[in-house]
């Protein structure tokens, strides 16, 4: 804002109440924000406290709080990570079909309806998973395991259900397609117009083009659109709760019956029933969640927002 | 070349003489008829008895490969390239939209089973087996999907005025970032937050409707600071000066001026926001639990919401199973009603109440 109103909103005439009031309740309000997510922290390690201390018996599984989590966020960074390996490259091609290839008049609907699907809710990715992508699975995984049962990854037995690994990764990596897609795509959109008409000016091909002009100015927002659906399929819960079958075994192994569970999952489906100090060790793995994907979406952001400040003057 | 060329008979140096002004390319419609050729041989092999997806991904490769090594004997390396990259690009752009055509077809065709009247006017007290219906979720997810938006609206809004009318210096960085953080909380924290802030104050175990209400705030303010923030920034800083200089008091030039220049923003923000919590599981099913009856007391219990009885539907279905799965995908195929609906509610409030470009 121009220092102009700022002088006039301070200097000058006194303070009204109005405005005393006005200026108090949205200044409460932002840090009642900062208020909150500071509980959201503290009550966390408050509630999860007594998991740490507790004596092993009190612990599902009659072990260390460490054993039972670590299995839990193995789960978590697998199949987030393997999800977003699948999403990337799909994400970057959709934002350049939308940005680059299609007509204009297609890729405003287009733009639209990726819209429309961040907001489908994660319950209905979960029941397609678990009753129509599932069964389609099954006889893929077979030919995995028979034909590239040597690679660790597709070591087998192929599930019989496909309430496998791969294909809770597979639900992940379309439900954090949309996000990811507008990210990228608001990024391609921003490309300077010159430096593209340059490019082609110049002779290249519409490929060289985007190479050299579109995807060096989208890097960044590519690397933040990948960590933003990142820190989506870390915490997604119900798609993964309502697919998998779990066994709580660290494996690589992706087609397989035995599949460790991910942190958001065993919080939901282990909830309703617990009591006591398994409330508090659930408690204990979501706050480890928390820190995870705290972690990956300061990153994003900080990465995202670099691109901002460089970008402004050009 | 050329010129030693057009010394020689005029014959021969015809086809040479055209050739080098410009590059040799493919034929106009070289590119939709290898298409066409690709769709044939895929829809053959449809045909001949392989499955859908298998002659579509074998017509795509087809394509691709076709087009790439004639464009290469044809119009050189880079040019081929630029041709393979496209068919790559867009058959990418089909293989993703796949999967999310099928979830919203198998979501009308599932849903429609049990998408009628008995649904939206019963509840699940007392019933096994077939009938009955989700009245009580529907009403709950309203109640609890409200009361977030009650809380969530006036924090978020005036969270936003301060960012643009007043923030400056560490406390606006501090709350733009954690504004920021909070976007990325995952649901099942929020949820887990709620649990354990309303433990302190009520029994170990407690499932309330306010609890998931809370949850859902924690998840949405974010959202609505985000996209009123933007709104407000869009207001040209030219309107503020001319209030002030009418001396008209900042908080007033703020509600008369900057709101209802905006509002048509911040409205369709705010449906988005709504939009994007109602549809979600997680943190309800820790707060506000499942229940089969009627329970509109937001302070008194568990109370059923939408999405969580779609997934306890599917979770511990009745024997045999098919009745409930009918239940679980039509409260789905509500659900995405819902969320559509919002979405063109957003849509009509910006084209409807947008503010006049043009005098």
């Amino acid at each position: 804002m121009p220092p102009t109103t700022e002088k006039t909103g301070t200097r000058g005439a006194p303070l009204r109440l109005g405005d005393r009031v006005f200026a108090g309740a949205s200044t409460g309000a932002g840090v009642l924000i900062l208020v909150i997510l500071a509980g959201v922290a503290a009550f966390l390690v408050s509630e999860a406290w007594p998991a740490v201390t507790a004596p092993s018996e009190e612990i599902p599984g009659e072990d260390n709080i460490v054993l039972y989590i670590w299995p839990l966020l193995f789960g978590t960074l697998l199949s987030a990570f393997l999800a977003l390996v699948i999403a990337t490259p799909l994400a970057v091609a959709i934002a350049l079909f939308i940005s680059h290839y299609a007509p204009r008049s297609v890729a405003t609907i287009l733009g639209y309806v990726i819209d429309l699907l961040a907001a489908v809710p994660s319950i209905i990715y979960g029941l397609w998973g678990a009753q129509v992508l599932a069964p389609q699975t099954v006889d893929p995984t077979q030919w995995l395991e028979d034909n590239l049962g040597f690679i660790p990854l597709f070591d087998g037995p192929a599930s019989a259900t496909g309430r496998t690994m791969l294909t809770v990764t597979l639900v992940l990596a379309v439900m954090i397609l949309p996000i990811c897609t507008a990210v990228v795509r608001e990024a391609f959109l921003q490309t300077p117009r010159l430096h593209e008409e340059a490019s082609l000016a110049l002779g290249a091909t519409r490929w060289e083009m985007i190479r050299m002009s579109v995807l060096p100015f989208g890097r960044s927002a590519i690397v933040g659109g990948a960590m933003l659906g990142l820190g989506r399929a870390l915490g997604e819960t119900m798609a993964v709760a309502m697919v998998l079958s779990v066994s709580g075994d660290v494996t690589f192994d992706l087609i397989s019956q035995a599949n460790p569970s991910t942190i958001a999952a065993n919080v939901a489906l282990s909830f309703p029933e617990s009591s006591g100090t398994e409330i508090n060790v659930l408690i204990a793995s979501g706050l480890v969640l928390f820190i995870v994907t705290l972690l990956v979406n300061m990153a994003a952001r900080a990465v995202i927002n670099r691109r901002r400040d460089f970008s402004g003057a050009n | 070349m050329t010129s030693a060329h057009t010394a020689s008979a005029p014959a021969e140096a015809e086809p040479q003489l055209q050739t080098p002004l410009t590059h040799r390319s493919l034929p106009r419609r070289a590119a939709p008829a290898v298409l066409l050729v690709a769709l044939l041989a895929g829809l053959g092999l449809r045909l001949a008895g392989l499955a859908l997806a298998w002659s579509a991904i074998l017509a795509a490769v087809g394509y691709t490969v076709a087009i790439y090594s004639w464009s290469r004997a044809v119009e050189g390396t880079r040019k081929a390239f630029d041709r393979m990259v496209t068919a790559i690009v867009t058959s990418a752009f089909l293989l993703a939209l796949l999967p999310l055509v099928s979830v919203l077809w198998t979501v009308v065709d599932r849903g429609s089973g049990r998408f009628d009247s008995e649904f939206f006017s019963y509840s699940m007290r007392g019933i096994v087996g077939e009938g009955g219906g989700a009245h009580h979720a529907i009403i709950g997810t309203l109640i609890v999907t409200g009361i977030a938006a009650l809380i969530s609206v006036p924090v978020g809004m005036l969270t936003a005025i301060y960012l643009v009318e007043y923030g400056r210096g560490r406390l606006a960085r501090y709350i733009t970032f954690f504004v920021d953080v909070m976007t990325g909380v995952p649901s099942i924290v929020a949820g887990l937050f709620a649990y354990a802030l309303f433990e302190l104050f009520y029994e170990a175990g407690v499932r309330m409707g306010i609890m998931g209400s809370v949850a859902l705030s924690v998840l949405m303010i974010p959202i609505v600071v985000r996209s009123t923030e933007e709104m407000l920034k869009l207001v040209p800083n030219e309107l503020r000066e001319a209030s002030y200089a009418l001396a008209v008091p900042k908080w007033r030039t703020i509600l008369r001026v900057v709101l209802p220049t905006a509002v048509a923003g911040i409205a369709t923000g705010i449906t988005l926001a709504i939009a994007r919590v109602i549809g979600e599981t997680a943190p309800l099913l820790v707060t506000a639990g499942v229940t089969a009856s009627d329970n509109f007391n937001p302070f008194d219990g568990r109370m059923a919401t939408l999405s969580v009885f779609s997934y306890n539907e599917y979770r511990s279905p009745g024997v045999p199973p098919e009745p409930s799965f009918d239940r679980a995908w039509a409260a789905a195929l509500t659900l995405i009603l819902i969320v559509m609906l919002l979405n063109l509610v957003a849509r009509l409030i910006s084209r409807l109440f947008a503010p006049k470009t043009r005098a």
